[in-house]
């Protein structure tokens, strides 16, 4: 019995398309009655594999073993059968519903019976055993972010699981709701479940799990016991060596103050900060790097500057333009800020979603940018197509045509060739790229950095968001990092190290916060 | 084995002819099944079904004049449906925009002809625009789900032209149709009509005049969809409403803008068949082809051009039905019992311009996938 482990996963491997392997040949057990963090940078390939064993994919190859027993798990019905409850980021249940009412969804009961009473007894003895605050009766719209957790969690409980899956859980608590589940998780572990965290925060890893395995680029690095491991210790694996990219980095001549952001905060719709007190200046010629893990604020900031986000009062964000006039940017919309004349380009993380038209040919995605140039009521066309044609053979664009085929169907290279090609087309003076080499080969990455230079040298203050410090390090002539919505840090990307970011990206300044 | 597979895209000569044999399919299931019902002569039917529309010149004003009304709606609903904003309340905007018309008619018919005509499309356009802006405003605000939005306007719009017509046409107590300036003994007599601008008289021929207005209404939403920057953005609002922010469009005033567009035209096609064709308004006037509209323009992937097309298949097959049954001495529903037929197999040749369909006879290998 001892001796069993909760889950084993044999040499599992899974690859989406032909390039792209989230997993490479990984193996890791799980212990009965412990808590294991499951710690990489993004798309390290974590939640791939919590999803292999949630049912949502099915591994190319490999085994997985559950309590010493080869299992398939082939959906995630298949999972909870197996005792596996997995919480996912996003939570999935039925607004309109009572907290035992979404408990009890899909399950298969009695023929036509919702025993109603026995349900809330069930729920409630749960609660007690674990220490939740639960009221089954409470609608879901009415919960807070962390009681529709709560739900989550006591959901897959109910269904007897033994084994949690927790992906990113605190990502969206306070730290006072965070030391909760952490205490509910002690208490389930009491119990004999086991646990999966998945977190990036190493002080919430060294704080409650009992061992660390890490993952980098799909493939496992290693585990340690969590007595023995130090924030740098665990950095050290999670980020690896430095590697050379030899990326080009000429200094420019003057660097002028562009945009000036002074205790910027916002908060998202429920009210939760997602930027907080965030200040720093971006110098026309020079191309600031922000690192953090996903979900920090890079977003948030992002669509502020540009007009986006609604900010919370005392917040500034000032543009000075190269003439030396200055303005604010706060209240304005984005046609506010292209008709104020700045010329402000937005390469957003979202391709699809936010900067492109899936379903539009290249010309008419240009059109975005330049529609509005022409005078009268009809939309400019050849402008756009010049520029199309332009940006084509200019970034080399591989597409059968400019004006008939859906962007959708070109590479992810070449839709981001066309989109950064069209926002630096404008001259612009504050160029803002967020994750542009996401997905991209090592060729088109190095013309897109490339190009993100020119704009440097060309005076233009450019805004990199970035994931790989890497790059970041040797892309940009300063790094901020942003950890919880908070500027933990400004750097020199010049002297800096990896092991620095890192330590920044995962310094979460709780008393702040509190 | 039937394997079934998302096409990546389609030819336009493919879809086309995927439609046209939709058509062709659907009108020879029309005679087998008239056929067998009746016996008669497929010839026969197939003679009763385009005499339906062409038989006499009557008729082919007939067909033409509600192909253009139905044309007019459809066209009206293509800003919001390439918005992806599903108007279903084309119906209360329409009837809407005839209450504008036949207000001035009914009040204001001392007015010479010309600018009375003008005023009274005018009237209409805004009556229907202000329908169609109000769903447009609760959308932009609040976020209110148009399709339900647009659908219970229907209704309000319905019993407001009840109420006004009973009174205004003198029927009160009485389950006739009154026509409004409709004796000849007035001075009102005719005033307010299309016809008696051009003829001094109601013939056949005053469909010309609108048959030659909706195709330029057709025309012109054309245009503005495809030219203009409002058109632009439009479509970019309809595929992905972040992207739009992004670019700077202000989302909500496209929103209320195209949909006060929409409603207008609607209202127009409303002013259309208040004054080229009944002469009066009912809640029969939209006669639920706010709703056929729908369908027309969905089918047409809110291409105006298309839209007059598969209007006149519509209204050709509705016709169609009506002259056979009473040729055969069917019923009424008959007719609807085809142009159901037609619109099965066009709606359901939508999945063959989606999927591929391909049938192998074993597959190689293993297991499959």
């Amino acid at each position: 019995m001892a001796q069993t482990n909760a889950i084993e996963l044999r040499h599992i491997t899974k690859r989406f398309g032909q390039k792209v392997i989230a997993n490479d040949d990984i193996s890791l057990d799980l212990h009965k009655g412990e808590i294991l963090a499951l710690l990489g940078e993004n798309g390290s390939g974590k939640t791939t594999l919590m999803n292999m064993l949630g049912g949502i994919y099915f591994p190319d190859e490999g085994q997985i073993f559950i309590d010493g027993e080869e299992v398939t798990i082939r959906s995630p019905k298949d999972s909870f059968r197996y005792g596996i409850g997995m919480i996912h980021q996003h939570f999935k249940l039925v607004d309109v519903f009572t907290a035992a009412e979404n408990i009890v969804l899909g399950l298969e009961g009695e023929k036509g019976k919702l025993d109603k009473s026995s349900i809330r007894k069930t729920v409630r003895e749960i609660a007690e055993r674990y220490g939740f605050e639960i009221d089954p009766d409470q609608k879901v719209y009415d919960m807070s972010v962390s009681q529709k957790q709560t739900v989550e969690i006591v959901k897959v409980l109910y269904r007897g699981a033994n084994v949690l899956i927790l992906d990113e859980p605190t990502a969206v608590l306070t730290p006072q709701e965070t030391d909760k589940l952490f205490a509910v998780m002690r208490n389930m572990k009491k119990d004999g479940k086991a646990i999966i965290i998945i977190t990036h925060k190493l002080h919430e890893v060294l704080d409650v799990s009992d061992r660390v395995a890490v993952l980098r680029k799909g493939k496992y690095i290693g585990d340690v016991e969590t007595a023995t491991a130090t924030q740098q210790s665990l950095t050290d694996m999670m980020v690896g060596r430095a590697v050379s990219l030899n990326i080009d980095r000429p200094k420019a001549e003057k660097c002028v103050e562009r945009l000036v952001v002074n205790n910027l905060t916002v908060r998202d719709k429920e009210g939760v900060k997602k930027l907080d007190n965030v200040s720093f200046a971006a110098m026309g010629g020079e191309i600031l790097g922000i690192a953090g893990v996903a979900g920090s604020g890079q977003k948030e900031l992002l669509e502020a500057i540009a007009g986006l986000q609604p900010e919370e009062p005392g917040s500034e964000i000032r543009y000075i333009s190269p003439e030396g006039n200055e303005m604010s940017l706060i209240g304005m919309d984005p046609l506010d800020i292209i008709n104020a004349g700045i010329l402000l380009s937005f390469v957003p993380e979202d391709r699809f979603g936010a900067g492109l038209v899936g379903s539009m040919p290249i010309v008419d995605n240009i059109k975005l940018r330049t529609y509005r140039d022409h005078k009268g009521i009809l939309a400019d066309r050849a402008k756009a197509q010049a520029l199309a044609d332009r940006i084509v053979l200019d970034l080399e664009v591989v597409t059968p045509n400019t004006n008939v085929i859906p962007i959708r169907r070109l590479s992810g290279g070449n839709v981001q060739k066309v989109l950064v090609g069209r926002e630096i087309s404008s001259s612009p003076t504050v160029l803002m790229t967020a994750y542009a080499v996401r997905g991209l080969d090592i060729n088109t990455s190095y013309m897109i950095y490339n190009l993100l230079t020119e704009q440097k040298m060309k005076g233009a203050a450019v805004i990199y968001v970035g994931e790989d410090l890497d790059v970041l390090l040797e892309l940009c002539d300063r790094i901020m990092v942003l950890c919880g919505g908070q500027v933990s840090g400004i750097v020199d990307a010049a002297t800096a190290t990896k092991e620095e970011i890192g330590l920044l990206m995962t310094q979460f300044r709780r008393e702040d916060k509190a | 084995m039937i394997r079934i597979t998302k096409r990546d895209g389609i030819s336009s000569l493919l879809s086309v002819a995927i439609r046209v044999l939709a058509v062709i399919a659907a009108l020879i299931l029309c005679l087998v099944i008239t056929f067998l019902f009746t016996g008669r002569d497929p010839l026969r039917v197939i003679t009763e079904m385009v005499g339906g529309s062409f038989g006499t010149t009557k008729r082919m004003w007939e067909f033409l004049q509600r192909t253009m009304i139905l044309s007019c709606i459809a066209v009206g609903l293509a800003p919001a449906f390439k918005m992806h904003f599903w108007n279903i309340g084309a119906e209360g905007q329409m009837l809407m925009g005839g209450l504008g018309a036949l207000i001035l008619m009914k009040f204001c018919w001392t007015i010479p002809s010309l600018p009375l005509l003008i005023l009274m499309a005018l009237l209409a356009i805004v009556f229907g625009a202000i329908w169609g802006m109000i769903p447009g405003f609760f959308k932009a605000k609040w976020n209110a789900n148009e399709t339900l939005f647009t659908l219970m306007m229907n209704y309000i719009a319905i019993q407001i032209v009840l109420y006004f017509c009973t009174i205004w046409e003198g029927t009160v107590g009485t389950v006739k149709i009154g026509i409004v300036n409709g004796k000849a003994e007035e001075a009102a007599y005719h005033k307010g009509w299309i016809g008696e601008l051009f003829t001094g008289n109601f013939n056949d021929k005053d469909y010309m005049w609108l048959v030659l207005i909706v195709l330029v209404v057709v025309v012109a939403m054309w245009a503005y969809l495809r030219y203009t920057k409002q058109g632009y953005e439009i479509s970019v609002v309809g595929d992905s409403v972040n992207t739009a922010k992004y670019a700077g469009i202000r989302v909500n005033k496209v929103y209320v803008r195209s949909m006060a567009i929409s409603g207008g035209v609607c209202g127009f096609a409303g002013f259309l068949a208040v004054s080229a064709v009944s002469r009066t308004l009912t809640e029969s006037t939209a006669d639920g082809r706010g709703f056929t509209a729908i369908i027309i323009a969905w089918l047409a992937h809110t291409n105006p051009y298309l839209m007059v097309i598969f209007a006149a298949l519509y209204t050709f097959m509705e016709l169609a039905g009506k002259q056979m049954a009473s040729a055969f001495q069917l019923n009424d529903y008959y007719s609807k019992i085809l142009t159901g037929i037609v619109l099965f197999f066009v709606l359901g040749c939508e999945f063959f311009t989606n999927y591929k369909v391909r049938f192998s006879k074993k597959h190689k290998g293993g297991a499959a996938k």
